[in-house]
């Protein structure tokens, strides 16, 4: 085992951003105990506030200065000579922990990823290509003829994104297109004929996609050797730490209804009224209006309800109500039933799918015909002052909803109008609309206790 | 039941939006019947051709081929009472043939072909998990005319007519330019729905093997509109310049079909509700109520020759592209009414993820009895889903032609289906069939030629 180093000294000099480790195999150093503990808890500070602005729908700028900052805030240490050494061991840390369900991988390697690609932005050119080298990807830059034969579009492609073409970045790489699929997503790239033309600033995307695909396949390795050595071994000393570190951060997932008993279809409407976040309260009434939702909305109030209490017979049930009345009730159980159970891993893969957090939920892109979405982010000033007037937030509150909303804090925003319409405080913040929902009832719940 | 009564009671059957058949001797009550389906599947559907399709090479005699291959993928049928049967698969031609003219499916829909046989799915979950999961997929785009309705003033739902459809025409030209000049994939087919869109199968080995996020990619690349059903804006194009994709469909295709036909097949400027429409994508009030101004005060006085919808239209691009509003961020504004009107709306879900079941070609839609037959790009604007063969037609045909036919005989080469199932052999299978061909050939010989060097290790 080695660490993997990095270029490291060339510059040293920047001690915002140092060295970039690409996480190879695990470090062969000795740690201390409360140290392994600590520098996790500091990593998952920068994680957890990447977490925060990516729910924000922050913009690329921005992230890269938050990232920045979280680093330095949380991941210094007394001795430059720890610093490297303190990242590495958090990220193996963390993995540990990260690695035991599909669930917490994801929001690992999603987290890890953002991480990375700030960090790697803000390198030199060199240490970029000697990254590059390290992560042996293959292409070569175009040759000059080429670059002049299709010089015209690249320009174009770089004006739509506001920047210009200047010679001094004539650097492309032609990359097969399912190399770079976010440049592609996101028109940020010319392609022909398969090939992307990716610039030297855009490399980041290419080595990203690289850093992802081993970061995904060593935390499933990871796994396994948990499950097969490490934890058994490790049962009096790490898994506490281990433990205690996946519950403290993440909360409940919400999969599982445990707290409440099962609502039942009669009182649906009712505990919609009551206790659904605005997001879901939307598409409850848009699907009782048009007896019909697209996909995206049925995946995200699907998955909620099931979180909510609503088993499965009576799901059937509710999304047959609605929707026989617009395409039949034959055409529901061909076309859409199987998604319904789908959902509640009795179709297909059979896994349980949990319910969507609110950091998914915003970073959703909603088209055409489509109300899914989180409305403080998706939905047009107008539409979202008319919307929080139908669920009784008064003016004065509006007006700070407004604000958060225009600040772009939509959790926040959506916490405010929780508390507008419970008239009582909601400490923990907006995480997840079942969390939003169980809030809800608890306090409903006991206001009911004090009345009896 | 005589077969009047047959089609009373599933009058929900009947064609709807379809002009009325000619009446021949022979010919046969218009409309859908399982009976006529019976026939049309045991003498006119191409079962032979799907096959082969489906097969991509790999029934063939190369030590290349993966004799699995076509048993890997899933069918579903949708049966008469509503019988929805997923995951069937076959291991051979007659076995696909024969299970279609038995079961007389209303629907075929094809998915995605899985690591191991989809029927057996169960089996092999008990050994171990995990192992069912779909390797390859065509990529697939899915184009409905209800995603217009914002915009077509002629028809909505499920109508379509001549006015609207040429929406569909341009769309094909566009994601189809794309999909072969800027991805570089050759083996395209597109099919009409059979009722009011059309469907798109990309099938390059390369387009079958991208993975979910590939796919995603490349239909997010194809979308313009950001706006969702709660925010105002449909498109909004910003930075200076547009991606060269975006330009070339609106300089090849997008404001042409816009100033030449749809301004006046839709009437876009006629009344006010309309005009309004335009107007409110126009963020500049002092342009939006001159104009108004001038289109109130216009009803009033007279009327001039010239078509009310090109004259407002000259109106709001000349004010719009005035010297003086070019500074202001409204250049983009025409583009943006032009790009809101006429760019295609795909289905994106169809399109993301390798699991997403689509009907299968030449399958009869059960509302219009129209054959779902394929599309030539190349020629587009000649399709006209009016004029499409019906299962009533073909099945008169097929009566007409009668005594006449010779045991062996391809009834399709005389009848009106003919045309499309040579145009799916010539156009599509043949060339793709031969591509996949070279394809298991070379990957055969560089796998012979590696297990050859590392047996001189
Ligand atoms: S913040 Fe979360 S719970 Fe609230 S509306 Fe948005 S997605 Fe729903
Ligand atoms: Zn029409």
């Amino acid at each position: 085992m080695e660490i993997f180093p990095s270029q490291g000294k060339a510059f040293a000099a920047d001690d915002v951003v140092p060295a970039l480790p690409l996480y190879g195999s695990a470090p062969p150093l000795e740690v201390r105990l409360e140290d392994f503990e600590l520098f996790a808890i500091d990593r998952l500070r920068v994680l957890k506030g990447i977490s925060d602005g990516l729910s924000r729908g922050k913009k690329p700028d921005e992230m890269e200065d938050l990232v920045v900052n979280l680093w330095k805030a949380n991941m210094r240490h007394p001795q430059a000579s720890e610093v490297l050494n303190k990242d590495i061991i958090s990220h193996f840390v963390l993995r540990l922990v990260y690695c035991r369900t599909e669930e917490l991988r994801k929001w690992f390697l999603s987290m890890e990823t953002t991480l990375f690609r700030y960090r790697f932005r803000r390198e030199t050119s060199e240490v970029q290509r000697a990254l590059m080298a390290e992560f042996d990807i293959p292409y070569k830059a175009v040759s000059i003829a080429e670059y002049e034969s299709v010089k015209e579009k690249l320009s174009q492609v770089a004006r739509s994104m506001g920047q210009s073409l200047s010679s001094a970045d004539a650097i492309f790489y032609k990359v097969p297109f399912e190399e770079v699929p976010e440049l592609v997503a996101s028109r940020r790239v010319f392609i022909q004929k398969g090939y992307a033309y990716v610039a030297m600033n855009q490399i980041v995307s290419l080595v990203v996609t690289q850093f992802r695909s081993n970061i995904s396949r060593a935390l499933v390795l990871t796994n396994r050797k948990w499950t097969s050595t490490i934890g058994e071994q490790e049962k009096d000393r790490l898994m506490p730490i281990v433990e205690a570190l996946s519950v403290s951060y993440l909360g409940p997932d919400y999969s599982q209804p445990t707290e409440f008993e099962e609502i039942s279809l009669k009182d649906i409407d009712q505990v919609a009224k009551s206790s659904f976040p605005l997001c879901m309260r939307h598409l409850f009434d848009k699907l009782r209006e048009d007896h019909h939702l697209k996909h995206g909305g049925r995946m995200q109030l699907g998955l909620f309800l099931k979180g909510v209490g609503l088993n499965l017979d009576d799901a059937l049930s509710f999304w047959k109500a609605e929707f026989s009345r617009k395409v039949g009730a034959e055409r529901f159980d061909k076309e859409y039933a199987y998604g319904i159970r789908h959902n509640y891993g009795k179709e297909g893969k059979r896994t349980d799918y949990t319910p969507y957090s609110c950091q998914k939920i915003i970073s959703s892109t909603p088209g055409v015909g489509d109300h899914h979405g989180c409305p403080y982010r998706h939905f047009s000033e107008e539409n979202l002052r008319a919307a929080l007037g139908k669920m009784g937030v008064g003016n004065r509150a509006l007006e700070d909803v407004i604000d958060k909303v225009r600040n772009r804090h939509y959790q926040l925003a959506c916490t405010l109008t929780f508390e507008a319409v419970h008239g009582s405080s909601c400490d923990a913040g907006i995480n997840h609309p079942n969390q939003y929902f169980s809030d809800s009832q608890k306090i409903l719940n006991s206001k009911v206790k004090q009345l009896s | 039941m005589t077969r009047e009564e047959a089609e009373d009671s599933r009058d929900d059957m009947l064609i709807d939006g379809c002009e009325p058949q000619q009446r021949l001797d022979n010919a046969v009550p218009d409309g859908f019947d399982p009976n006529y389906l019976k026939v049309y599947y045991g003498k006119l559907f191409p079962h032979a051709d799907i096959f082969k399709w489906m097969s991509y090479g790999n029934d063939g005699k190369h030590p290349g081929c993966d004799q699995s291959y076509f048993g890997r993928r899933e069918f579903s049928f949708t049966l008469d009472n509503d019988i929805y049967l997923r995951f069937q698969s076959f291991n051979s031609a007659s076995e696909l043939e024969n299970s279609i003219k038995e079961k007389c499916p209303f629907k075929i829909d094809i998915g995605p072909v899985y690591t191991v046989d989809p029927a057996k799915r169960h089996a092999y979950a008990q050994a171990g998990e995990n192992v069912f999961t779909p390797v390859e997929r065509e990529l697939v785009f899915d184009i409905d005319i209800t995603d217009y309705d914002d915009i077509r003033y002629c028809c909505s739902g499920a109508d379509v007519c001549l006015d609207c459809w040429p929406l569909m025409t341009i769309a094909i030209k566009v994601i189809d330019t794309a999909l072969r000049d800027d991805f570089g994939f050759n083996h395209i087919l597109w099919v009409y729905s059979g009722r009011r869109g059309v469907h798109c199968w990309v099938c390059d080995g390369k387009a079958r093997r991208l993975n979910n996020e590939q796919r995603a990619a490349i239909a997010d690349y194809f979308r313009l509109y950001k706006g969702n059903e709660n925010s105002n804006k449909k498109v909004s194009l910003v930075g200076p310049a547009l991606h060269p994709f975006l330009v070339r469909s609106y300089i090849d295709v997008l404001k042409d079909f816009f100033e030449e036909k749809l301004l006046r097949s839709q009437n876009l400027f006629s009344n006010e509700e309309r005009y309004e429409k335009i107007l409110e994508m126009i963020p500049d009030e002092s342009i939006t109520s001159e104009l108004r101004g001038k289109w109130q005060e216009n009803r009033r006085s007279s009327i001039s020759k010239e078509d009310i919808n090109v004259v407002r239209w000259e109106q709001v691009k000349h004010l719009l592209q005035s010297g003086k509003q070019k500074a202001q961020g409204l250049r983009r504004c025409v583009e943006e009414i032009v790009f809101s009107f006429t760019y295609p709306r795909l289905d994106m879900e169809v399109s993301r993820h390798m699991n997403h079941l689509l009907k299968a070609p030449f399958c009869v839609h059960p509302k219009t009895g129209r054959v779902c037959v394929p599309i030539d790009p190349n020629h587009c604007e000649e399709f006209d889903p009016t004029s499409v063969p019906t299962l009533s037609k073909l099945l008169g045909e097929l009566n007409m032609m009668g005594g006449l036919r010779a045991e062996g005989d391809n009834e399709w080469d005389r009848s009106s289906i003919g045309k499309s199932v040579s145009y799916f052999r010539s156009s599509f299978l043949q060339p793709l069939l031969k591509s996949c061909k070279e394809e298991i050939e070379s990957s055969y010989g560089a796998k012979v030629q590696q297990s050859k060097n590392s047996m001189s290790w």
